[in-house]
């Protein structure tokens, strides 16, 4: 098992090594050190949400609610603000409404045995829902002035570097740690990797999946707060878009099996850079948006069946709702 | 005085009463309750492409505003950015028999069949803003192709003497809106060959999509002077990418909305869009009122009378931007 990991990386490896030879030879202007950072910067956000996704698809689960996450907490911080209240109230209300969320998640994935895809796509339904109908007075929240100087966490540069990058970067080493150097992490893969055994062996797994959902929740909430600030709103309606799908990608590209119980941040980062090359070379050689979107699902659909040859489902562990 | 004077005196005294009294009664106005008739108890229906957002919401309060008044009963179908559930919503209305419908449409073909259908029996279509290959009794809205030819006609005057490069974020490319405007962009382009378009994408109505292109655009051609954008709530992504390069003031940067207060006059005065065509949502919702106010009180049989009302735009630029007119509140509309 483990020599196959190591191929799937390096094939992944391979063709972003070759799609980025190929766009420096025949693309004016990709290969600047300027343009680079622009690459990094716009997937930055793309990647944050990975590193949320690759945490629950390492414990054998899926969040489809993610992007609620990301556009339901953050679009209030900016909702309650623009209504007169301080921001450090507002952020702590949307850390506690977004724990408050993943909890619900977890609690019906560990507890009321929901499979995950269900239980979060019904719950991202829930929370955007109630985002449209109670919290926002319109789709897109507007900055307004009590939010000034919040809005470096996604725009300017630190030491030279973007801001978003720099985000995606600490948010790496946080999830890399809790993954590699806690014992928690040590449950997740655990539990990924076969849930069953992971339970014989008295590793509580019930709390420690409501964990990865509740971790999950809040890096998703990040992840909206450097997208809000650095376009200067919420587009709350980002929930109706193809995001989770590109979120998907990421994980699955880079090549975290859905199976469960193997990858890694590093493998995030590498599926991030592949799709940041890809959208931005697009970009460059301004392509059509039906062609950018019929060559990122041929890309999806040739990563899922990779997927699916090297990391086999596990016939003797495989519950009917996984994926 | 005896009694006989009495009753003449009081007889006159009456007469001096009455008389003037008589002279003074009102004339009854003939075509003022026919109208309360015809609009008391009717039904409007409003199927907009989503709720939540200043267009749809402005346009709502603006009619309810005109309307509740003289007992007009609303109805609201949101289709939520789902073409089939609007449709669906408007085949039921079809069978409820609202008086009016006033049909926000996604796209020039789905609602078309009907829409007319629609009309046959027996109900007035008001479509606004984005119209549908039916003609229906009354549009109300923006043209589009005219807020695409004013927009690239600012970025033209604004890149003379500098790299003639402009860019062009779209919006989605389904929606007709986009279409009509990039139609806008060309017949301007035809008359200026000397433009070069280095980019023209779609970005989906999205801030942070149209930030990334622009981010991208920007890094490829440093000395792009203007940027044609399809919709203030995609563009701030665009202003954001636009300023986080420097160039805010270099590059020049039209885009088009509602004319909502924090979405079109805040932005336009901080630099961040160099031109905001508006099409006046207030206006826009009072014109559609008026429309009702005539169709229901014509008695005109739907569908006999077809006609269009399109906006006159405001360009919103630094000059007007601080005006009490030039942008509106939706609170204040919504009081």
């Amino acid at each position: 098992m483990k020599r196959f990991r190591f191929n799937q990386q390096e094939i992944v490896f391979a063709v972003f090594a070759l799609l980025f030879l190929v766009f420096s030879i025949f693309l004016n202007g990709f290969l600047t050190a300027e343009n680079m950072l622009t690459l990094l910067q716009n997937v930055a956000v793309l990647g944050i949400l990975g590193l949320a996704m690759a945490i629950v698809v390492i414990g054998r689960g899926i969040d489809i609610s993610l992007i609620a996450a990301l556009a339901v907490p953050p679009g209030l911080v900016l909702q309650m603000v623009q209504n007169g209240h301080s921001l450090p109230l507002s952020l702590l209300t949307a850390v506690l409404i977004t724990i408050a969320f993943g909890l619900v998640n977890g609690w019906l994935i560990a507890y009321a045995e929901v499979p995950s895809l269900f239980a979060t796509l019904a719950t991202g339904l829930l929370l955007a829902g109630l985002g449209q109908a109670a919290l926002f007075q319109l789709d897109v929240v507007q900055w307004s002035s009590g939010m000034n100087g919040f809005e470096r966490l996604g725009q300017g540069t630190i030491l030279g570097i973007p801001t978003s990058i720099v985000m995606f970067a600490i948010a790496c080493i946080v999830v890399a740690v809790l993954l590699r150097q806690t014992r928690w992490g040590a449950y997740i893969y655990a539990i990924g990797d076969n849930p069953y055994a992971a339970r014989v062996t008295g590793i509580p797994s019930r709390p420690i999946i409501v964990l990865q959902y509740v971790v999950a929740a809040l890096i998703g909430c990040f992840a909206g707060l450097v997208m809000a600030a650095s376009v200067n709103s919420m587009p709350t309606r980002v929930f109706n878009s193809t995001l989770i799908y590109d979120v998907i990608l990421v994980v699955v590209l880079g090549g975290i099996g859905l199976s469960g119980g193997r990858g890694g941040v590093l493998n995030v980062i590498i599926g991030t850079l592949l799709i940041g090359t890809m959208l931005n070379g697009m970009t460059i050689m301004d392509i059509s948006y039906a062609g950018q979107n019929l060559i990122k699902g041929v890309v999806l659909l040739l990563a899922v069946i990779t997927d699916s040859f090297l990391n086999p489902r596990n016939e003797e562990t495989a519950q009917q709702g996984d994926i | 005085m005896n009694h006989p004077t009495k009753a003449a005196v009081a007889a006159l005294a009456l007469a001096a009463l009455t008389g003037p009294a008589l002279a003074q009664q009102g004339l009854d106005e003939p075509f003022q309750k026919p109208f309360k008739e015809a609009l008391a108890g009717k039904t409007v229906a409003y199927v907009p492409v989503a709720m939540n957002f200043d267009l749809t919401e402005g346009w709502y309060a603006g009619l309810k505003k005109e309307l509740e008044p003289y007992g007009v009963k609303f109805v609201i179908r949101d289709a939520n950015w789902n073409t089939n559930a609007g449709a669906q919503a408007v085949t039921s209305l079809i069978t409820e028999k609202p008086a009016v419908m006033v049909v926000h449409n996604p796209d020039v073909q789905t609602y078309a069949k009907l829409l007319q259908r629609a009309e046959n029996e027996g109900i007035y279509v008001i479509q606004i803003n984005m119209g549908s290959a039916y003609r229906s009794s009354a549009f109300v809205g923006a043209n589009w192709v005219e807020i695409g030819e004013r927009q690239t006609e600012g970025v033209v005057k604004a890149c003379e003497g500098k790299s003639n490069k402009i860019a062009i974020i779209q919006g989605a490319l389904s929606a007709a809106a986009s279409a009509y405007t990039l139609k806008g962009v060309e017949n301007v382009l035809a008359k200026h060959p000397e433009i070069k378009v280095v980019s023209s994408q779609a970005a989906d109505w999205d801030a942070a999509k149209a930030k990334a292109i622009t981010q991208t655009v920007l890094k490829q051609n440093p000395d792009l002077c203007g940027i044609v954008g399809f919709w203030d709530g995609m563009d701030i992504g665009t202003a954001a990418a636009v300023k986080e390069a420097g160039l805010t003031g270099k590059v020049f940067l039209a885009t088009s909305g509602g004319g909502e207060r924090k979405g079109a006059c805040e932005l336009v005065k901080s630099g961040a869009f160099d031109l905001d065509m508006s099409y006046d949502v207030p206006t826009q919702a009072a014109q559609m009122a008026g429309t009702i106010k005539w169709l229901l009180s014509s008695g005109a049989k739907p569908g006999s009378i077809k006609g269009s009302e399109y906006t006159t735009l405001i360009p919103i630029t630094k000059e007007n931007a601080d005006s009490q007119t030039s942008c509106w509140n939706l609170s204040d509309l919504k009081k």
